[in-house]
């Protein structure tokens, strides 16, 4: 500190400016004491901890069979991988692109979505390219919610809904899926329901949109024709907005259909659809995702994007572009990803429902998406060692299935809110989009489990 | 709306031609949305206008020599090419997410590499979060620290993102100019004649400064900041209990023997200055969008909140081909054959090479020292045509932008939208160049140069 002092009162007029400034701190005040101002701001407070930083460390033991976190073991399909390669040798592309989304890319996604849209889609107005749909609902929430504004979230839901709508100031009000009585046959997602009367004494003047999540993560849902009108007839009433986050478009199961709510009369002016590149192509490291809707919308969120990442990585988008016209051009073959990928995915669902039965346990059948839940309270896991944590079951299952059965999951409550974790407290979540390999282990580990129980 | 019934019907057939045959009038008929409560978030009150949208899509009109954008015209280096291959080419599994907070191998080269730099023990999991971009990572800079009503003190000319992101931010900005010096006549100014007045800077602290963001070597200026220029900021900054947000993008591209000095380094500043830093600037790639925040925990742990709650993850494989990259270069600092020393040396006769050519037409550039930039004096044709066609308030130096793209086949960007609003009006005499291009470009720029002088009036 002296050195530089000296050095600086050799400058002329500053001289005597900067001994009045080193002055005050001969003070001698301690440096904590003077950092009262260094705080977070408000719109983060009380939102640090996350469910998958805990988790993720716990399942990061490379002898534990991972079916938490929903990222897919497989590889991707060989012509993604390809056309990445061959992009990534370009020149130009390793340069800034266009920031609302690569023209290719915009394009592809415009060609692809007009087929279930009754309207033509405006690229370069109607969809922005975003870092994952985590990057879309970002920048729907930031750029259309406001500070007192509420919005209606479905429970349980994906876990960054509520922190998303928080940070920006905003009331999240909860109504949560309920079960129809199943006495006698397997239980499946679409005995979970949303009461309509429920549903519509959520809404009220303040509410400014309703989050949708078709397929439903995590209990694999996939809304019907009348669940959806119900929905929309209560934006259209109460001029509410719809972010409506359908990542899993894809994979739904034979006897079911994934609707969009963007296209029922009405939906169109007040939705965002939001997709995502890593659960279409199995390629989640991409983090690219897309938002489409109307301009008076869409423009928003690109505000938001203009002053938060500016733009997406260029190779990517390109690659992702490519990838899109290869099946975009056999949508009815089924060889298309599209179709191939939940055939395959419905293999594993069947298997993953196989094991969770032959354990005792009574999972929830999903129509759709990559995962699966079941009440594991039935096998009565001896947890006596965190009988003193008060964590809810599921975390304490969890723990303990990947301490002492080298399994782990996803406890569901991280999936509801504060006054509500109790209602899924005995859920929990295993996702199934997993190598053959990966599921013989699991299957391994249930079996000993089952002979250990017996 | 609609003032008579033919345009009502015009209205209607624009908006038919985008539908197709056998759908219904429903949606046509609600295209002109109306919701009764305000529909975008006041966040976004004041920073919806791109001024870069205009200039980009004028550039692509034209038949221009493009010397606006800021990106090289040039490939990566083929170590980073090689590196971006590799990880596209190894593990499947970096085709899915990666850690959070950044993909360790990247973290921990950054931790060992800036470290040294910095002269800090850095722990790649508290100390390094790595962000889309180093635009990724000021948002997430502002957005943890900057609360309604905190005021960020700007050193203009600033890269323009600085302003709205205090703005969304619910903050205040706090504007305070660099000067400059008058030099002798005939010589060409230099960026490091813009400076600070210590007296006013020092004036502009009050008690709700919350953080001053330093952009050094400076975009659009090419000013890299002294020591001594430093020190003024640094004791400032601990006076008052200020944040230190440090924009190092172009840390790596210094000209003329000149340092580039990171003010975390000095005495008092590593515990309350984040660095940002940019592999799309550092490896010539800006199109991979990595970038990273560098900083103590008690600050990063509030950054790693927002990240965790805007994109969670960055992209994997441009994080292993920067990781790559950067052991590339950790093996030769320093030395002849480091990425970190060609570049700058290379670009450094670009940069000699445009300052000698726009001088041909009256154009007056200020010597950078660093970036990939340099502004120039356009008052010489401010005088002899004052009235280019434009908007009613737009500053000269947009005007000449585009009468230059239209007529002389060359695009700039006007160096008034680095400055804030009240202030354009006393910089509207500058035009910002980007150097970092290559010789077939600059060999185009003479082109349209020449051309140019043949045309001026005598």
């Amino acid at each position: 500190m002296f050195l530089a002092q000296r050095r600086l009162c050799s400058l002329d007029s500053r001289a005597k400016f900067l001994k009045t400034i080193y002055s005050s701190k001969i003070l001698g005040l301690p440096a904590s004491a003077m950092s009262l101002k260094i705080t977070n701001a408000k719109r983060i407070e009380g939102l640090d901890s996350n469910v998958w930083v805990e988790f993720t460390k716990l399942a990061a033991d490379p002898s534990v069979v991972n079916l938490g976190q929903g990222l897919p073991d497989i590889s991707p399909p060989v012509y993604v991988k390809e056309k990445l390669s061959k992009i990534a040798a370009i020149d130009s592309l390793n340069q800034y692109t266009r920031g609302f989304g690569h023209p290719s890319l915009v394009k592809a996604l415009a060609c692809l979505y007009e087929k279930f849209y009754q309207n033509q889609i405006n690229p370069n107005k109607e969809i922005l390219v975003t870092i994952g749909a985590y990057g879309s609902l970002f920048n729907a929430i930031q750029g259309l919610i406001d500070k007192g504004d509420e919005v209606i979230i479905i429970m349980p839901f994906y876990d960054c809904y509520e922190p998303m709508v928080r940070m920006a100031g905003a009331t999240p009000v909860f109504i949560p899926l309920r079960s129809k009585p199943v006495d006698g046959k397997r239980w499946s997602s679409s005995d979970w329901t949303l009461d309509p009367q429920e549903l519509a004494s959520k809404f009220n003047s303040k509410t400014k949109a309703i989050i949708l999540n078709t397929p439903h993560n995590p209990i694999g849902k996939v809304y019907t024709k009348e669940e959806l009108q119900v929905i929309a007839d209560l934006c259209i009433k109460n001029d509410t907005l719809c972010i409506s986050d359908e990542v899993y478009e894809w994979l739904v199961y034979t006897g079911n259909k994934h609707l969009k709510i963007a296209t029922f009369p009405g939906m169109w002016e007040r939705t965002i659809t939001i997709g995502s590149a890593g659960k279409t192509f199995s390629v989640t490291g991409w983090k690219l995702g897309w938002s489409i809707g109307p301009n008076h919308l869409i423009k928003h969120l690109q505000t938001v994007q203009q002053n938060s990442v500016y733009t997406c990585a260029t190779p990517l988008q390109e690659a992702l572009a490519q990838a899109f016209w290869i099946d975009i051009k056999r949508m009815d073959d089924p060889e298309c990803y599209f179709n191939s990928l939940p055939k395959e995915l419905e293999v594993k669902r069947d298997r993953m429902v196989h094991l969770l039965e032959s354990l005792g346990l009574k999972p929830i059948v999903p129509d759709g998406g990559y995962f699966i839940i079941a009440d594991v309270s039935l096998l009565d896991a001896d947890l006596s060692d965190m009988k003193d944590s008060n964590e809810p079951y599921d975390y304490k299952f969890v723990k303990w299935m990947t301490k002492n059965k080298k399994l782990s999951a996803i406890p569901v409550s991280a999936f509801c809110n504060e006054e509500t974790k109790l209602q899924f407290e005995k859920f929990v979540r295993f996702c199934f989009i997993k190598k053959d390999s990966t599921l013989d282990a699991a299957e391994e580990i249930i079996k000993a489990w089952i002979r250990q129980k017996s | 709306m609609f003032r008579n019934v033919a345009a009502i019907y015009l209205h209607l057939a624009g908006l038919l031609q985008r539908k197709k045959a056998g759908t219904s009038l429903t949606r046509c008929l609600h295209q002109t949305f109306a919701m009764a409560k305000r529909l975008q978030a006041r966040r976004l009150d004041g920073i919806d206008h791109n001024p870069w949208v205009e200039f980009s899509r004028m550039a692509s009109e034209y038949d221009v020599v493009n010397l606006g954008q800021g990106f090289p015209d040039f490939p990566p280096p083929d170590f980073a090419v090689q590196a971006f291959q590799l990880a596209l080419s190894s593990d499947y599994m970096l085709n899915q997410y990666t850690k959070a907070f950044g993909y360790p191998p990247l973290t921990e080269i950054l931790a060992s590499f800036f470290g040294k730099l910095l002269g800090q023990e850095i722990d790649p999991l508290k100390n390094v979060l790595v962000t889309v971009g180093a635009y990724g990572a000021l948002f997430t800079a502002f957005q943890a620290l900057v609360d309604e009503g905190d005021e960020v003190i700007i050193i203009e000319p600033f890269f323009d993102c600085y302003e709205p992101m205090t703005l969304m931010a619910g903050g205040r900005p706090v504007f305070v100019t660099l000067k400059l010096s008058p030099t002798q006549d005939g010589e060409l100014d230099s960026a490091s004649n813009w400076q600070l007045d210590p007296t006013e800077l020092a004036s502009k602290f009050t008690s709700r400064t919350k953080a001053l963001v330093l952009n050094t070597p400076n975009n659009p200026l090419g000013k890299v900041f002294s020591e001594a220029e430093l020190e003024l900021v640094a004791s400032l900054c601990q006076q008052h209990d200020v944040i230190c947000i440090s924009d190092e993008v172009y840390q790596w591209l210094v000209y003329d023997g000149h340092q580039h000095i990171s003010i975390a380094s000095l005495p008092g500043m590593w515990e309350r200055t984040l660095t940002i830093g940019s592999a799309g600037k550092s490896f010539s790639a800006t199109g991979w969008k990595v970038g990273w925040a560098l900083g103590p925990d008690r600050l990063l742990k509030h950054l790693r909140t927002v990240h965790q709650n805007t994109i969670y993850h960055c992209p994997t494989q441009g994080q292993a081909a920067v990781a790559q990259s950067f052991q590339h270069e950790q093996a030769r600092f320093g030395q002849a054959s480091s990425y970190f020393v060609q570049l700058p040396e290379a670009v450094q006769r670009s940069r000699d090479h445009m300052v000698r050519s726009l001088q041909s037409v009256g154009l007056r550039p200020v010597i950078p020292q660093g970036s990939y930039f340099l502004i120039a004096d356009i008052s010489d044709f401010k005088s002899k045509m004052p009235d280019l066609p434009g908007d009613a308030e737009e500053p000269y130096d947009s005007r000449f932008v585009k009468w230059m793209i239209r007529n002389k086949g060359l695009a700039a960007i006007p160096a008034s939208i680095f400055y804030s609003m009240p202030h354009r009006k006393h910089f509207d005499h500058y035009v910002r160049f980007c150097f970092v291009k290559d010789e077939s470009t600059l060999q185009a720029m003479d082109e349209k140069l020449q051309r140019w002088k043949t045309e001026l009036r005598p």
